[in-house]
């Protein structure tokens, strides 16, 4: 998957880079630690931008086109920021095949920003997931930790006026 | 702290009465409590509020003064996801459906406290005017052959005693104190049972393979990268009986001579994560996991590495890869992992569901596995049923069950009175199975026949609104974008599939492109380098074979048969069923609908009419109009 370099400036703090780095201490010596450092990363940055890479190839001794190789390759590392509200649709089969296509079109509509984008402000995000495993409640759309399900596209706005309130 | 057999049986001994509380055992109490209230703690229910249910519910009885008399279970996933959340009361088995949080309170005290289940939330198959059915005799679970997933639902998957309680733990007692290593293979070979992942390769061939390796350092891996959309089983299974894949993994470690296990599980699937760490934590308090097992010299530990969203990490060899921390790109075979595997050295790797049968194999004997399922075929399969189907959720068949018993009877048909078009098996490495061979019997060797594959288990059902060719692209879309890129027969042959698919239903193909897209298909499965790029043409020659008028409508009569394919049809309105009503422009967002000066007869408003040069094939009016259905596509 094509994966476009944030544009937003970084703004890590020193609390946060000594959390990294206590993960990284941790992790020393383990054969293939380099996934589990970079999740931990990723929980404790919101994303991966390249200075919290630079920093984990130059701690761990592993040259930096091999850290952008794995943070690029696998589609849970992001980096690019979330919004506050990350809106996430399932297109996984059993969603797709209930329509969860049109909610997308929906969203990007009402938002003003296509899959995959952030908006201005930084209050919404949207990305298209893999199968979240909901299939049970097909379309279904997740904002941060909130499952919305069984949903069809005149929903969406009443959903949105929840977090535009 | 567990240290022999006798240890583990006295645990047993003392659950065991609680869990055939739960399976009908008809005792009036479970020694201790008069009911059990179990709430589905599976990924569905959960989404739809089950802990806060549970939650409720404990508050609730506490409150009525019965704490003392009930015992409220969170659980794993029942399997009947589309009627979540579910809530299920024992002894009598009584199943509530989609309880919501208002509900709790009368279903405390009329049941509960009153005795009185209440009719109005049960699953409405249960209620037989004044019966009232238990779970296990409805349509839904009556086919069914629990293996796999017999304790999903049953115990609470992060209490390690009531696994016991079940006979949990017992076969690896068994396994270190009475049997050898060759043993232990021979059972599994004897027992047939082949890889529930995806290919279906003996189970017991891949652990003679890594135990014939010179000793030294061995792996017991898990595949838990559940990648297929639409394919919940191992998600299943680790949320709710994650014992029973700690015991197989340490099985196969002894058969294998492995000390050490890795699960890898997708990090999309959190409540799997937490609940499969904490029953390691458990075991490992209780000496299951770690050295001197049983008091014996073997020893065992193992730990979970998170995948991240690589759909070719479930293909084993990339799978290994990315557990060494690189890009999960796959590596050619041979060497295979059951020679050179995890960090070079000899491995196993099994998936989760075909590791959830090894404890119950060795329990009860190969004879026993073999007397399930088919000739080629041994035991029994979990299906994730999805799509247009009424019980969307998990499903645990013997092997040689139809597709029409699968989807008519267990699955309740299809919604909304439409007719069965096709189901999909094997995600975007399977293919479809058309209604013309609907009695087809399932398993490994009938579905390969058929063009498809079992994969793990995603059994998606569509109706006649499925467009095929749309289908097939949304599977290319899939394996373009999951592609590794690391050979390119597949990185480069399934993007022009995916550009071939998308001029026809954009209504631009031409008859020629059929036998492009056939030619293509058998040059990326034959070159590709491993089992994503081997199986992502399936979805178009499986649609192909079965499906090839709809291509052919597309191309030449430029038609959507489904009605999916935007460029291929527009909407209409039938001027004389229209009443004028004009609900539908009101919805129209871009003010394609007007009204026309005819009249039909018997109505009073003129009829309206969509404007196809303006109409961009949203669909909002059509739920407008659907009393008078004067709104078709065409």
């Amino acid at each position: 998957m094509k994966k476009k370099l944030t544009t937003v400036a970084f703004s890590g703090t020193k609390e946060q880079e000594a959390k990294l780095d206590a993960v990284i201490a941790e992790h020393k010596g383990e054969a293939g630690a380099l996934m589990p450092v970079l999740q931990k990363a990723q929980d404790i940055y919101g994303y991966l931008p390249i200075e919290v890479q630079e920093h984990i190839a130059l701690s761990m001794d592993i040259p930096l086109s091999e850290v952008y190789g794995v943070a690029s390759f696998y589609s849970q590392f992001i980096l690019n920021p979330k919004g506050e509200y990350a809106i996430a649709v399932c297109l996984g089969t059993a969603c797709y095949v209930k329509g969860a296509g049109l909610l997308m079109d929906k969203l990007e509509s009402l938002i003003g920003i296509k899959n995959g984008e952030i908006t201005a402000d930084r209050k919404f995000s949207l990305d298209a997931t893999r199968c979240i495993g909901a299939c049970g409640l097909a379309p279904v759309l997740t904002v941060n930790e909130e499952v919305y399900g069984r949903l069809t596209p005149d929903m969406i706005k009443g959903i949105l006026d929840k977090y535009n309130a | 702290m567990i240290k022999n057999l006798a240890d583990l049986i006295k645990i047993r001994d003392e659950y065991a009465g609680k869990i055939a509380f739960r399976q009908n055992s008809g005792a009036k109490t479970d020694g201790k409590y008069e009911k059990h209230v179990l709430i589905c703690g599976g990924t569905g229910c959960t989404s739809s509020k089950s802990v806060q249910i549970k939650a409720k519910m404990e508050e609730a009885i506490k409150n009525a003064g019965i704490a003392d008399k009930v015992q409220v279970v969170l659980t794993g996933c029942f399997g009947l996801c589309a009627l979540g959340p579910i809530v299920i009361v024992y002894p009598e088995g009584t199943f509530y459906s989609r309880i919501e949080l208002d509900n709790v309170d009368e279903i405390v005290n009329e049941h509960l406290v009153g005795g009185n289940p209440v009719k109005k939330y049960l699953y409405s198959e249960t209620v037989k005017g004044d019966q009232i059915l238990s779970l296990n005799e409805t349509a839904f679970y009556k086919k069914q052959k629990r293996v796999a997933l017999r304790n999903c639902g049953v115990i609470d998957p992060e209490c390690i005693n009531e696994y016991i309680g079940t006979n949990g733990y017992i076969a690896l007692a068994k396994v270190v104190t009475e049997m050898t290593p060759d043993e232990v293979i021979k059972e599994i070979l004897d027992s047939g049972i082949r890889g529930r992942g995806g290919g279906g390769f003996p189970t017991g061939r891949k652990w003679q393979f890594a135990a014939a390796q010179p000793k030294g350092q061995k792996y017991v891996v898990c595949n838990g990268d559940e990648g297929d959309p639409g394919a919940f089983m191992d998600r299943s299974i680790l949320e709710g009986d994650p014992h029973a894949l700690i015991e197989a993994m340490a099985i196969a470690g002894y058969a294998i001579g492995a000390n050490q296990g890795y699960v890898y599980v997708r990090a999309e699937y959190p409540i799997a994560v937490n609940r499969l760490q904490s029953a390691i934590n458990s075991a490992r308090a209780e000496g299951l996991l770690g050295k001197n097992i049983f008091g014996t010299d073997f020893e065992f530990d193992m730990q979970i590495r998170l995948g991240a969203g690589a759909f070719v990490c479930g293909e084993e060899t990339a799978l290994l890869t990315s557990i060494e921390g690189n890009r999960g790109e796959p590596r050619p075979r041979p060497p295979f992992p059951a020679v050179k595997g995890l960090f070079g050295k000899p491995t196993i790797i099994n998936n989760v569901e075909t590791y959830a049968n090894i404890p119950q194999i060795i329990n009860k004997g190969a004879k026993w596995f073999t007397s399930m399922g088919t000739e080629r075929s041994k035991g029994t399969k979990v299906f994730a049923l999805g799509g247009k189907i009424t019980n969307t959720g998990l499903v645990e068949i013997p092997m040689g069950t139809t597709l029409r018993e699968v989807v008519e009877e267990i699955g309740g048909g299809i919604p909304n009175g439409k007719k069965f078009k096709a189901a999909q098996t094997g995600g975007p490495s399977g293919g479809c199975i058309p209604a013309s061979k609907y009695d087809v019997e399932i398993d490994y060797d009938n579905l390969i026949a058929q063009g498809s594959m079992m994969g793990s288990g995603g059994l998606i059902v569509m109706d006649e609104d499925t467009c095929m060719v749309d289908l097939a692209k949304f599977f290319l879309e899939f394996t373009v974008d999951e592609s590794c890129g690391k050979c390119a027969p597949c990185r480069i042959g399934t993007v022009r599939l995916l550009e071939i698919l998308t001029k026809i239903t954009e209504g631009n193909g031409e008859m020629e492109d059929l036998d492009k897209l056939e030619e293509l298909a058998n040059y990326i499965k034959s070159a590709s380098l491993c089992g994503l790029g081997q199986t992502a043409p399936n979805p178009v020659l499986s649609t192909l074979a079965n499906f090839r008028d709809e291509y052919i409508a597309h191309i030449v009569d430029k038609k959507c048969p489904a009605g999916v394919c935007k460029n291929l049809f527009t909407y209409k309105i039938d001027l004389d069923k229209c009443i004028g009503c004009g609900a539908c422009a009101k919805q129209c967002p871009a003010d394609a609908i007007s009204r026309t000066d005819y009249v039909a007869p018997g109505h009073k408003l003129a009829s309206m009419t969509i404007d196809a040069s303006k109409c961009v094939k949203c669909g909002a009016c059509l739920p407008t109009c659907k009393k008078f259905q004067a709104i078709y596509k065409g």
